[in-house]
């Protein structure tokens, strides 16, 4: 059976989400429990919160400090009805900050499994993620792993592999701070279209070596979880 | 602007407004007299005293974008590397990214120490005629976390502005995280009396990040900060071998060049992606200095010639 998965997503003033799982436009509506999430498919396997939906013109600015971030955060784990779920998975936004702080304030009394850090190669982007280590490790958010994206392009007219933002660096701050290392994913025009337009990529091309690279990735999550 | 303390209640009207203190919400708060005094409203003394500070600071421009990932730092510091190229111009690179200071390393000058003097900090020099300062220089390890909430960042922006030697300036690029939230407020703010030129945007060619962006701009329209322009960064990869070029990042509704043109901004110019130029950031060197004829440095070197330098 399906597995059924939560998306929440706290990045307030850059909220990319909707986009990515074609919801733009929906309205969120409110039954007894809450918040009614916005399904992205038919089956309601995959759901979706975002303040992205709550945002009446799509390029309204959210120009709000800590204190109203924090606020929203918390309405978003309360008073959201997520039923039963399976996963629920919180995208963040980059630092270590206000919306971290509320996601892990608020989240820890239901208990968090762990958190996956997302880098790219090169050691302007390690340098930043090492510190978010750091805040997983000071806020005792155990770490689930790490993934190393943008990892390599391959030319799809002459299959010259160009690493444009670097190699291995991910793999190796996995191993500077004791982290499993969960995998690389590719760049991929494919995957950067699919997001653009809200199609599943993983439906359109499940040949692709991006997709075996997310699939293993997830399997590795999957396993944590049960294990957990 | 409203700003609400972040020991304030549930709808605090914000201690600069008309009802500081006076609302019903405002019942309990421990800063519920200073505001009903009209205390909390008068304007931040900082915001005078930058002022006066930067009065020998010619040209102040801040690097802007809704999105993360598209290279602000990497531009920030490209840009400030092509101004001090010319060895008369003096050139200062502020990076308020408190919580991911890329600045130091991309600089070459990650590890280098702040000083005290009477005078105020000094910023670390890259070159006789570059100088930069970041918390980067005062965090002890690579590893440091700076774990502070929205209060604490804008105290250490309010210091980076009022308390740093900058000296005689011509230009001080002001770099930024994504987003348009604490750092940008007070950058902004403390800035008010200074008066900043404006903004140079920074996006990649896809909807995903030109969503966030036209955010950034709304922002930039609110706070009254004229934008300078739009930067596309990552715009295209040619294939070192067969020279073919994809759009890795898919310009899918028509890039930054569509998008300026609807909201009648200019468009500075476009950045192909190049590996060189991430390494030289990973490296701490110029990018500009090492690879001048690779077309992303003739983009940056264009895009610096138009607008930005007035």
């Amino acid at each position: 059976a399906a597995a059924s998965v939560g998306i929440l997503d706290v990045d307030l003033c850059g909220p990319s989400i909707p986009r990515m799982l074609r919801v733009c436009r929906p309205e969120v509506h409110q039954c007894e429990a809450g918040w009614v999430p916005v399904y992205t498919d038919q089956q309601q396997n995959l759901a979706l919160m975002s303040i992205g939906f709550l945002l009446e013109d799509p390029d309204e600015a959210v120009v709000w400090r800590g204190p109203k971030k924090t606020a929203l955060i918390g309405q978003f784990v309360r008073d959201v009805a997520w039923g039963e779920l399976d996963i629920l998975l919180v995208d963040t936004p980059p630092g270590t900050s206000d919306e971290h702080l509320a996601v892990v304030e608020n989240l820890r009394k239901h208990k968090i499994d762990g958190a996956v850090l997302v880098t790219t190669p090169q050691a302007v982007s390690t340098g930043d993620v090492r510190r978010e280590i750091t805040f997983c490790k000071k806020t005792g958010v155990q770490i689930l792993g790490l993934i190393e994206n943008m990892s390599g392009f391959v030319c799809p007219h002459c299959s010259e592999c160009s690493n444009i933002f670097s190699k291995g660096g991910g793999e190796e701050l996995a191993k500077l701070t004791g982290s499993e290392f969960l995998g690389s994913v590719p760049l991929d025009p494919l995957l950067t279209h699919s997001l653009e337009e809200g199609s599943n990529f993983l439906q359109a091309f499940p040949e692709s070596a991006t997709f075996s690279a997310i699939n293993n990735i997830a399997q590795k999550l999957l396993l944590h979880m049960k294990d957990g | 602007m409203a700003d609400v303390p972040s020991d304030a209640p549930q709808h605090c009207p914000g201690t600069s407004s008309e009802q500081a203190g006076k609302t019903s919400a405002c019942q309990g708060c421990p800063n519920q007299s200073l505001c009903a005094s009209g205390a909390a409203k008068a304007p931040d003394p900082a915001i005078e005293e930058i002022k006066v500070k930067l009065a020998t600071v010619k040209h102040k421009i801040v690097v802007l974008s809704g999105k993360g990932g598209v290279g602000k730092s990497t531009f920030s510091a490209n840009l400030a590397h092509a101004l001090a190229s010319d060895a008369s111009t003096e050139v200062a690179l502020l990076d308020v990214d408190i919580c991911g200071p890329s600045v130091p390393k991309i600089m070459g000058v990650e590890g280098e120490q702040v000083h005290q003097s009477g005078s105020g900090w000094s910023p670390v020099y890259v070159e006789d005629n570059l100088a930069v300062m970041s918390i980067g220089f005062l965090l002890g390890s690579p590893d440091d976390a700076v774990i502070w909430r929205g209060p604490k960042k804008n105290g250490m922006i309010k210091q980076f502005l009022r308390d740093v030697d900058w000296g005689e300036l011509d230009y001080l690029i002001v770099d930024t995280p994504p987003g348009t939230s604490d750092e940008h407020l007070s950058v902004v703010q403390y800035l008010s009396a200074a008066r900043i030129d404006g903004a140079v945007i920074i996006t990649t060619p896809q909807e995903v990040s030109l969503q966030d962006v036209r955010k950034e701009i709304r922002f930039c329209q609110k706070v009254n900060l004229p934008v300078i322009g739009v930067v596309e960064n990552m715009s295209g990869f040619e294939c070192p071998k067969c020279k073919n070029t994809s759009q890795i990042f898919p310009p899918t509704t028509g890039g930054a060049e569509r998008m300026c043109e609807e909201l009648g901004l200019p468009l500075l110019g476009k950045v192909p992606l190049d590996p060189r130029i991430g390494k030289n950031c990973d490296e701490g060197k110029s990018f500009l200095s090492e690879v001048p004829d690779s077309a992303a440095a003739l983009a940056y070197q264009g895009i610096v010639k138009s607008k930005i330098t007035c």
